[in-house]
């Protein structure tokens, strides 16, 4: 049995979160009642005509830059006609022979390996209605709320070698462009969506084999399951002695299999041909060079610099920058608080949880950079032992409070006094006669026991420094 | 009195002196529609709102059925926008009614102004009011026989490749195309978007001018808009042509030119001689291939502007009642066959064909090639020629069915007319005559890109100098 290699292309549409649409002035917004954010212009009524929204073109740019692509200066639409109900003038305003961007790349890291995956081109376009299909089947709806949303089409070159590299591929791209600030990238939403080419061939062929197209795949994951399942497959009939089809294929997740749309006979002629309703132009380079000037910094870059400039952990640094805001919040909380590593450690851990419990993002967190490195200081002055620390957060999290205010109100601060915690450690001596004679006779390890049993009995309060330093007096001198 | 054979300017002036009401002008006219529409048929309907004569200029005019204007079905003549009624004003409607404009009613055209004779729209012809068994023209035929039977002061039109000129001249009336991007397209249902362009048929040149100052000017939902000055037009109307250069391209007269067209343009090109125009022979050598050209272009451009019109969303929808491929697939195509006429049907399928996989270098990337070479032309001429000079259409108007069943003879008739769409330069028809049968005859003058000025000077000037502009059909 010959040895194959996979080959994997992929065309990601992303939806861009310009204020307005890409050709009319309508509220680019996702969650609406059906067919509310509609004009004359995106419900394509007779006689109207589309103006480019200059923010979705600059989107498309920072995009391309950040892609490490030749940006296109010619800007031309063309017209992708074909019929659907979702498309309400019979053709998508798209970029044929011009995009805006071309020939980049994207530096991505899987299984160890640093690759780097070629972006073919990334192009701009509207997006098209959604149809909802009437559960008695007699009808379907159609709501035009999507219609004209502003998409930038990515494609890759052929430079996938696994779905593994795929899968990373599309994180890699979606860190990216969140950092970039273009989109929420939410696939459930379906601002990002992906649809994969896949061939295989034997192991040191050059020229490709017969690839088949995926669609439907509303996830990462379902990207990779699906293009497991579909190399599988190419694997079987060629191993069989069969052909590949060149095809495109839903993914159905359920299933777990793929089934045929359409074959390539039954391919759209799309008859593109030049938008005469949308002047082709120049950009200056003038206005590339400002929205370089302008690219934030880039995940990978950033993560180099967490190493080097606050000597951070590779593991540390990976947390912070998988999220753009986290990064920002650990930089401006260590503007406040000057200790990289114990920040690193409360987002990485406490303040990671509660993120994933709650559902939220750290700007929806009530808690402020500042606000969250008061009670780090006061975890560190032994104000509060590291375990209530973390109860202090889901507090002030909870009820939107600061630090002082949360241990004030439900006593949480550390008890340090002698007094009251003498009465703790009398009764525990009482209780741990063994323990004590224990210690008493040189086995100092039981003096642990012996304060993890009064920081029980304080609720977690007790200091417990103070705590080991009594016990400690109290055996001696009895 | 009788107000509905005023010129717009002429009613102005009386309603400034006090002498008659923009209401009286109004209802005048629309007594006029009423007693001689039954016999030309112009109006496919009148408005039912009721104008409030507020405004400074209270012209009643009458609308070109592609128009987009709120509240009025608005059909290009088409089963299949039946019951389409406009939610929004055109950018022209706006300027019509921020002027102060009444407007009378939508006015008939061919089906989605794919036409030259007013004959392929779904409500059936409209006639010539000089003579009931003649085309008026077209497309914007509706416009021009209304504004030369006094049913309305003056009309809006668009041109594709002749749309309002070529009607101008069958009817004997004057009607502009303005340069592409001097007058907002937003609104107008598209047919070729590279070629329409809105335009004014009035009854004389004066009324020309006038419109132009209403409808011209940039708007920013027309990204082909143009933000150039607009001038004010009626400064251009000087009686005199003295010292400029009018282009007599050899080509123009040619096989299939009428031989009393032929006359009454050299007639005219005599007297503006005699007026002091000096007159020179020009070659545009790529206009041969103009009509073939445009009729790449146009269609290609027709069959995606037609895509929108599938029965979803607004207008005619037939859903038959056996499903033969699929439910969807079967309406679109019901929908169609039955919504469109057969001219419509041409063109998407000649549209469909050029930019084809396969077939796109071959047609409609040449097409465009072409086109360029053609504006080249045009260029060349106009760096020493004022204007260039040729008939409007190569013959009067023809017998309502003459033409309808042969396409490529109805396509001639656009020969002249044509180039300028192509070129997207300024170009206008004025009467320079009548044929023995009593049938008018237009004269066309084509100018340089945003110069209408020039155009309006020496029309200005051969109408002050001629007594066509003032006769009347008798009805």
């Amino acid at each position: 049995m010959s040895v194959f290699e996979t080959v994997i292309g992929l065309e990601v549409h992303l939806q861009l979160n310009t204020k307005t649409k890409i050709f009319c002035s309508c509220a680019n917004q996702y969650g609406c009642a059906p067919n509310t954010n509609v004009c004359p212009v995106c419900l394509g009524l007779p006689g109207t005509l589309p103006v480019l929204n200059n923010q979705a073109l600059l989107s498309a740019i920072k995009v391309g830059l950040a892609l490490n692509a030749e940006i296109n200066p010619f800007i031309k639409f063309d017209r992708k006609n074909y019929y659907y109900p979702d498309l309400p003038k019979g053709y998508q305003i798209s970029q044929f022979d011009f995009p805006v961007a071309k020939k980049g790349y994207l530096k991505i890291k899987s299984s160890g390996q640093e690759k780097h995956i070629g972006i073919t081109r990334a192009h701009l376009e509207e997006d098209a209605g959604k149809l909802v299909h009437d559960n008695s089947g007699s009808c379907s709806l159609a709501d035009f709320n999507r219609t004209g949303t502003p998409l930038i089409e990515i494609v890759t070159e052929p430079d996938l070698r696994s779905p593994q590299e795929a899968y990373d591929y599309l994180h890699t791209l979606k860190l990216t462009l969140q950092y970039l600030g273009v989109s929420d990238c939410d696939m459930e939403k379906g601002s990002l969506r992906c649809d994969a080419n896949v061939s295989i061939r034997p192991a040191g062929q050059t020229t490709l084999g017969t690839k088949t197209e995926l669609k439907n795949m509303n996830s990462f994951r379902a990207v990779k399951t699906a293009l497991e399942y579909e190399v599988r497959r190419h694997e079987q009939v060629i191993t069989a002695g069969g052909k590949i089809i060149q095809e495109t294929l839903l993914w159905d997740d359920e299933k777990a299999q793929t089934r045929t749309m359409r074959s390539k006979e039954q391919a759209h002629d799309y008859r593109y041909f030049p938008d005469p309703d949308l002047v082709p132009f120049t950009i200056d380079y003038k206005i590339i060079d400002g929205v370089r000037a302008e690219l934030p910094e880039l995940p990978q870059a950033k993560f180099l610099r967490f190493l080097s400039q606050f000597g951070l952990t590779e593991y540390d640094a990976n947390i912070l920058v998988a999220d753009n805001s986290m990064a920002d919040f650990f930089e401006a909380a260590l503007k406040e608080y000057p200790h990289a590593k114990k920040i690193a450690n409360w987002l990485g851990g406490p303040v990671l949880m509660e993120l994933n419990n709650r559902k939220l993002s750290i700007n929806e967190l009530k808690i402020s950079p500042k606000g969250l490195v008061e009670l780090i200081a006061k975890v560190e002055d032994g104000l509060v032992s590291n375990l209530v620390g973390k109860e202090v957060l889901t507090l002030m999290l909870d009820e939107g409070k600061s630090a002082d205010t949360v241990i004030k109100e439900k006593g949480l601060a550390q008890v340090s006094d002698d007094g009251a915690l003498l009465g703790i450690i009398d009764e525990i001596i009482a209780q741990n006669a063994a323990v004590v004679e224990q210690v008493k006779a040189g086995k100092t390890n039981g003096i642990g026991f012996l304060v993890g049993q009064a920081m029980k009995k304080s609720g977690g309060r007790a200091n417990p420094k103070k705590l080991n330093e009594l016990i400690t007096q109290r055996i001696s001198g009895a | 009195m009788n107000l509905h054979s005023l010129t717009a300017h002429a009613l102005l002036d009386l309603i400034k002196s006090g002498k008659a009401s923009a209401k009286e002008a109004y209802e005048d006219v629309l007594g006029r529609i009423k007693a001689v529409d039954p016999k030309v048929k112009a109006y496919v309907h009148l408005s039912h709102q009721t104008p409030d004569f507020k405004g400074g200029m209270p012209i009643p005019i009458a609308i070109k059925d592609n128009l987009c204007t709120k509240g009025e079905e608005i059909t290009c003549a088409s089963r299949i926008l039946k019951g389409f009624k406009s939610p929004y004003d055109a950018g022209v409607i706006e300027r019509i009614k921020n002027s102060g404009g009444t407007i009378l009613g939508i006015v008939n055209m061919d089906e989605f102004a794919f036409g030259s004779s007013c004959e392929t729209s779904c409500y059936g012809p409209t006639f010539n009011p000089w003579d009931l068994k003649c085309v008026p023209g077209g497309s914007s035929g509706g416009s021009a026989a209304a504004v030369a039977a006094d049913e309305a002061m003056w009309a809006l039109g668009s041109d594709t490749g002749g749309s309002i000129r070529q009607p101008a001249s069958f009817c004997g009336i004057v009607g502009l195309k303005p340069t592409y991007g001097r007058v907002s397209r937003y609104g107008l249902i598209a047919f070729a978007s590279s070629l329409d362009q809105i335009g004014p048929l009035t009854k004389d040149v004066r009324d020309c001018a006038l419109m132009m100052n209403i409808i011209s000017g940039y708007d920013e939902r027309d990204s082909t808009s143009v933000n150039e000055p607009v001038p004010d037009y009626t400064k251009a109307l000087v009686n005199d042509v003295r010292g400029l250069k009018i282009g007599i391209p050899k080509e123009a007269f040619v096989e299939g030119l009428d031989p009393e067209v032929r006359r009454a343009t050299e007639d005219a090109l005599e007297l503006l001689k005699k007026l002091g125009a000096v007159i020179k022979e020009v070659s545009l050598p790529h206009t041969p291939y103009a009509v073939a050209t445009y009729y790449i272009v146009a269609t290609a451009e027709a069959s995606s502007n037609l895509a929108r019109f599938d029965g979803v969303r607004y207008g005619l929808r037939v859903t038959p009642k056996s499903v033969r491929k699929n439910a969807l697939v079967d309406m679109y195509e019901e929908t169609r066959s039955q919504g469109f006429g057969d001219e419509a049907k041409r063109r998407i399928m000649l549209g469909t064909y050029s930019l084809s996989s396969g077939y796109y270098d071959a047609y409609y990337l040449r097409g465009q090639k072409v086109r360029t070479l053609i504006k080249n032309d045009l260029d060349q001429v106009f760096k020493d020629c004022d204007v260039i000079l040729t008939p409007t259409s190569p013959t009067v108007s023809f017998k309502v069915g003459e033409k309808i069943s042969d396409p490529l003879s109805m396509y001639l008739s656009d020969i002249y007319t044509i180039p300028a769409n192509l070129a997207g330069i300024p170009a206008i028809s004025v009467p320079c005559g009548f044929a023995k049968n009593g049938l008018p005859i237009g004269l066309q003058l084509m100018g340089k890109a945003f110069d209408e000025e020039m155009l309006l000077r020496i029309s200005y000037t051969y109408e002050q100098n001629t007594p066509w502009h003032t006769q009347k059909p008798k009805l």
